[in-house]
């Protein structure tokens, strides 16, 4: 991971077509070569845009990362009513004697 | 609006078709045929439903009937038509948020909303079109077709709740609920001349909401008056177990805090806002201010320096946390699956299959800001300029109560004029946007109208949990146009 203080307008002039093959990977998403150049400009002219905020003094601002702090929210330890197995697994694509059913886990791609 | 199906003269608020309907003065079964009326009449060319549920709503309105006959009180709701925004479930009804990754899914459970809705005796009419898992400002990128303005048939409605906007404007349903994660309420509200309400993050359940991004994601009501937008915000507020988010602490009545004036009310103008508003947009605004100068508020300038920096901060956010909750429609639990020989192909060619363009674009962008490198350039900063942002505001709250601003720079706009620029579509919600990063209440009242005749709403923010003060100067505004 790079340090806190890299600018938005730095990385951002290096996105490439090959930075766009990985995260499609990672986000599992099947992108075609067709759209890859397309995809490629659109996130770099995002990102673009968003180096407006370096303009910015973040030194000790702290991150928000929830808007209403609740802590350590719990409910009593009761055993409740869940969801009818029958019922959830009738909305799957493919189930088997009460699991989801799926291809190989270890297939060709690995 | 022309309505050549029915005769009925003036549309019945909610309240008032619940009152009737209580006191036995009113049928709800009626009340539902004057709505599926201009359904049957219209709906083929505004297309708010991704589902109409005719015989399901029927069947609800003839029980609420036999309930008041046999001397039962159905609910503060009672015989309401009402229509939800498709990425709410419902159990054993299609859900499908606009995409075609969950096409024909049946949820397990009814969202809270749902549950607590129909307990207050209202009629679900349908489930309405939105944006793709809500990822949109026009409706345009639905699975199943954009939504249309019942004001003009070539302009959009708004979005992502489109067609919970339309449904209520084209009298299709009395009241409707839609979502808002960064102006999703406000901004089809505005564009279709009708009230809607984006409350405190935590005030209303998510609990069966389908997440887009779940520190901004929040429900609200569509309504044709303000007094039916606090009836529903009395219904569907409070805490629910179900949400770890939802909020503990006690909610006031608005149908109380709207009885109440704004003499002494401060009123926010925000000196730096953005520009970029259209001027009969700022001419309506100004005609706001000093409406409810006249009605007894102060005007009173505020600052909030990081307003313009809520669009970048927004779409480093909310794609971030989308990224991570689109993760689950992998072929595995629920809706579509493209068969491949092994797993890793199956998730990508679903996912490839099922979702449309903006939802990837997000998708890929919210990754890419998570990713090991980019993480603090990205996500990190964006966290911080939210706070920068939350801070501001409850500074400017010290000085004011509400703030007034536009609530979408223009008025409802044609299909395809945003292009094929991503950004031109994401400035439409500049105005609404800051507020969902702050977590604070904000609603949009339509306040008359500008070019072409069509309607522009303004926009009235409030801090945490400042839904009484919100309440009181929409419902004075509303009375200033009467």
């Amino acid at each position: 991971m790079s340090g806190g203080t890299s600018s938005i307008g730095d990385v951002s002039e290096r996105i490439t077509a090959a930075d766009v093959v990985k995260v499609a990977k990672l986000a599992r998403l099947d992108i075609t070569p067709e759209n890859l150049e397309r995809t490629t400009a659109q996130l770099a002219g995002m990102l673009e845009h968003f180096a407006d905020i370096d303009a910015l003094d973040l030194d000790g601002v702290e991150p928000m990362t929830q808007p209403y702090p609740l802590q350590n929210v719990f409910r009593e330890d009761v055993v409740l009513p869940s969801l009818d197995r029958a019922e959830v697994l009738a909305a799957a694509p493919a189930a088997e004697d009460g699991r989801f059913r799926v291809p190989p886990i270890m297939g060709l791609d690995g | 609006m022309s309505d050549t199906t029915t005769a009925d003269v003036a549309p019945l608020s909610a309240a008032q078709i619940a009152s009737g309907v209580r006191s036995g003065t009113l049928k709800a079964v009626d009340v539902l045929e004057q709505h599926l009326g201009r359904i049957a009449a219209r709906e083929g060319d505004v297309h708010a439903f991704n589902l109409v549920m005719a015989d399901e709503a029927r069947a609800a309105a003839t029980a609420i009937d036999a309930a008041v006959a046999a001397g039962n009180d159905p609910g503060p709701l009672a015989g309401v038509p009402l229509a939800l925004k498709d990425n709410m479930c419902t159990r054993g009804i299609p859900t499908t948020c606009s995409s075609k990754i969950l096409e024909g899914w049946k949820p397990p459970y009814d969202a809270t909303v749902v549950t607590k809705l129909a307990a207050a005796g209202a009629v679900t009419v349908g489930k309405t079109n939105l944006d793709e898992f809500a990822m949109g400002s026009s409706t345009e990128n639905s699975a199943f077709g954009p939504t249309r303005n019942p004001l003009d048939l070539n302009r959009v409605p708004g979005g992502s709740s489109g067609g919970s906007a339309a449904a209520v404007a084209a009298g299709f349903a009395s009241v409707s609920l839609g979502s808002d994660t960064g102006g999703s309420i406000r901004q089809p509200a505005a564009l279709c001349g009708v009230v809607g309400v984006k409350p405190t993050y935590g005030y209303v359940s998510r609990y069966g909401l389908v997440a887009f991004a779940s520190s901004l994601d929040q429900i609200g009501p569509f309504t044709g008056n303000v007094e039916d937008a606090a009836l529903l915000m009395d219904i569907i507020g409070g805490h629910d177990a179900m949400d770890s988010t939802s909020i503990p602490e006690p909610q006031p009545s608005l149908m109380e805090a709207i009885t109440h004036g704004v003499e002494g009310m401060r009123i926010g103008r925000i000196t730096d806002l953005p520009r970029g508003a259209d001027p009969d947009v700022v001419e309506r605004l100004e005609l706001a201010f000093e409406a409810l100068q006249a009605a007894g508020a102060t005007i009173v300038d505020v600052e909030v320096p990081a307003f313009g920096y809520g669009l970048t901060a927004y779409y480093l956010i909310a794609p971030s946390e989308a990224s991570s909750n689109l993760a689950r429609y992998d072929g595995v639990r629920y809706g579509m699956r493209v068969d491949a020989p092994d797993t890793n192909t199956m998730y990508s060619t679903t996912r490839e299959a099922g979702f449309g363009e903006e939802v990837q674009r997000r998708i890929m962008l919210g990754t890419y800001a998570l990713s090991a490198g980019y993480y603090d350039a990205y996500y990190g900063k964006a966290l911080k300029v939210r706070r920068l942002i939350a801070d501001d505001f409850d500074r400017a709250y010290t000085k004011a109560d509400v703030l007034l601003t536009p609530t979408s720079p223009t008025v409802a706009f044609e299909f395809g004029s945003k292009g094929d620029d991503p950004l031109a579509m994401y400035l439409c919600d500049v105005y609404t946007i800051p507020t969902n990063l702050a977590g604070h209440p904000g609603m949009s009242v339509p306040y008359g109208t500008g070019q072409h005749g069509l309607p522009i709403g303004v926009q009235i923010l409030a801090g945490t949990l400042g839904e009484p003060a919100m309440f009181r100067a929409g419902a004075a505004l509303e009375r200033s146009l009467a």
